[in-house]
């Protein structure tokens, strides 16, 4: 793009435009992203929750965090008095701005990103590892004891993830070979079985637990201590009010599709659907076929976005402890385990071996989901006399 | 006049207003959040480089892990709301007397790299290269790994000491020695650095 507009302009306009152009497009993105997985979010839980979650707002309620956000920003921006009111006010952007400059390097199909940079998954792990300096400082700002709490929880918890989670990349890296997050995508091309989830035994199980280590340094429950409402009001975001604790949210939807993203290019096969026979950008063109790449992707972050809010309106809270104990005693042996198989998988195995197992475990996956979504379609009972109708409802 | 020399300036001029922030700041936190912004700037000088591992390394070490824990150790060990750092004019002078001859060190090195033409625009090579030649898989077969390993196990050791001698002390003595308990009760307190 760059090139392009340098041949109507000199060149360092060209790159400041190019880098306008990309970080606008990324913001709206983001915005609109953090947008729908609101309204999401709360159909979800409604769903799960047997209530039908907001209706009244545009079609199927679409247009509720649009009310939200026209609340919160007329919302008085209020700040408590014995806060440090400068660092209490930066917080909540800080919190952003890390979570959005990870999307500076993730791409969203084949050349489809703002900047390649060649050691893509370290840079995007490392600008996400800053987030948490935004909700540590408006916990310690704050100057309430919950949102101290809370920040602390934050600190211990995020800092500890991180470990089980790095090690968890570095598995599929040993296998790919490359830390270029556009070649990581590019080397699963072709059939599903093809992604590196199915590569091996070993990677299976380290896209699990990548999975849950990054639902964990988001701060989504069941790890979601920092912001415990049963037990600290409301954890760091407990004195934020109108826009800046929108923010939060719009940091915490952010960072939920970059691990997400991370976890697709690294695991399931980036921005490839798995069952075309042909590259979309030689079918279609360069623009027809990364629009198609751009939807592949962002549909599969979405999904797995959507899985982690199953997670939350499923699962119970944990406490600070298990915690701490299921990263430490267990996520950081497993994944230190699962680093040493996939070296000795990939050195010493005959690749027949290799081959029948990317078969068994990319059909196999492949049928639990068929499975899974047959039973959707199961016959459920008839709701008792005098009875609502709720989960007991014919379909 | 190019954008990489304006972006230079503006990315110095934010990490040297920053670390000026640091000294100048009287609470702990606050001073660790302008130290936050002196490395994220310097995290930008290295991009602005082309050494997009340095700076994501910078990023996940200092920013990700060390600034993390300072802003951790404030929050757990403070007493009142927000910690105060009162600065004596002592400080002041030993502290202005090192910079300033750091800085007259670091102008006087690089102002002699320049003038002897050692600056070269090569394209950076990356960091695959270096892994490869830790390997010995380049240079001749010549390998770098053991020394590395040494060092990181070496790290590693330290790390399982320090955790050992800051890990809290059981009271196994008072178990097993009950009877002195009574006694010399205010000598195990202070062994187990329990404050009464």
């Amino acid at each position: 793009m760059t090139d392009w507009l340098a041949e109507y302009m000199p060149h360092w306009a060209a790159v400041l435009v190019a880098a306008g152009v990309a970080a606008g497009v990324l913001v709206s993105f983001v915005g609109l992203a953090a947008f729908l997985y609101i309204w999401g979010e709360r159909k979800v839980s409604g769903r799960i929750q047997d209530r039908l979650g907001p209706t009244r707002v545009g079609p199927f309620g679409l247009l509720q965090s649009l009310a939200d956000g026209i609340k919160l920003i007329t919302k008085e921006d209020t700040a408590p008095d014995g806060a440090d009111k400068f660092l209490f006010r930066i917080a909540p952007y800080l919190a952003f701005v890390a979570s959005f400059a990870a999307f500076v390097a993730i791409p969203f199909g084949a050349g489809l990103v703002a900047q390649p940079v060649s050691t893509g998954v370290f840079f995007v792990l490392a600008v996400l590892s800053t987030e948490v300096f935004g909700v540590m400082l408006a916990g310690y700002a704050s100057g309430s004891k919950w949102s101290l709490f809370g920040g602390v929880r934050e600190a211990a918890q995020v800092v500890s993830y991180e470990v089980p989670r790095s090690l968890c990349v570095l598995v599929p890296v040993c296998v790919l070979g490359t830390l270029d997050l556009t070649k990581m995508g590019q080397q699963q091309a072709g059939g599903f079985w093809n992604w590196i989830a199915f590569h091996d035994p070993f990677n299976f199980a380290a896209f699990v637990l990548f999975f849950v280590t990054a639902t964990a340094g988001c701060k989504r429950a069941p790890f979601d201590l920092a912001e415990a409402e049963s037990e600290l009001v409301a954890g760091f975001h407990t004195e934020y009010s109108g826009f800046r604790w929108s923010v939060f949210f719009l940091a915490e939807y952010a960072s939920m599709f970059a691990v997400s993203g991370l976890a697709v290019l690294m695991f399931l096969g980036g921005w490839h659907t798995g069952f075309l026979p042909f590259e979309p950008t030689e079918q279609f063109g360069f623009w027809g076929g990364s629009a198609l790449n751009a939807a592949v992707f962002v549909g599969k972050c979405s999904l797995l976005v959507v899985v982690m809010m199953w997670l939350r309106w499923s699962l119970p809270r944990l406490r600070i402890d298990q915690v701490m104990m299921t990263c430490l005693k267990y996520f950081l042996p497993i994944s230190c385990g699962l680093l040493v198989g996939v070296g000795v998988w990939q050195l010493y195995l005959h690749p027949l071996i290799g081959l029948y197992t990317k078969y068994v475990l990319g059909f196999g996956t492949l049928l639990f989901g068929l499975g899974v979504f047959a039973s959707l379609f199961t016959p459920k009972g008839v709701a008792p006399r005098r009875e609502l109708e709720g989960v007991w409802a014919k379909v | 006049m190019n954008l990489t020399v304006v972006l230079f300036a503006v990315l110095a001029a934010v990490t040297a207003a920053s670390a000026v922030g640091v000294a100048a700041s009287r609470s702990v936190v606050r001073a660790a959040v302008w130290l936050l912004f002196t490395l994220i700037g310097v995290s930008g000088l290295y991009f602005l480089l082309g050494a997009e591992f340095l700076g994501a390394a910078q990023l996940i070490v200092y920013v990700g892990g060390t600034m993390v824990l300072m802003v951790f150790g404030v929050m757990i060990t403070n007493q009142g709301p927000f910690a105060v750092l009162r600065t004596k004019p002592v400080e002041w002078a030993v502290g202005g007397v090192l910079a300033g001859g750091l800085f007259v060190l670091l102008a006087t090195a690089s102002l002699n790299l320049v003038s002897s033409g050692k600056t070269t625009d090569d394209p950076l090579p990356g960091i695959s290269p270096i892994g490869l030649s830790f390997l010995g898989v380049e240079d001749g077969g010549r390998s770098y790994l053991l020394p590395f390993e040494v060092v990181s196990v070496h790290l590693l050791v330290v790390l399982v000491a320090a955790a050992y001698l800051a890990r809290a002390k059981r009271r196994v003595s008072q178990v097993a020695s009950g009877k002195e308990q009574g006694t010399n009760k205010e000598d195990t307190r202070q062994e187990q650095g329990v404050t009464p």
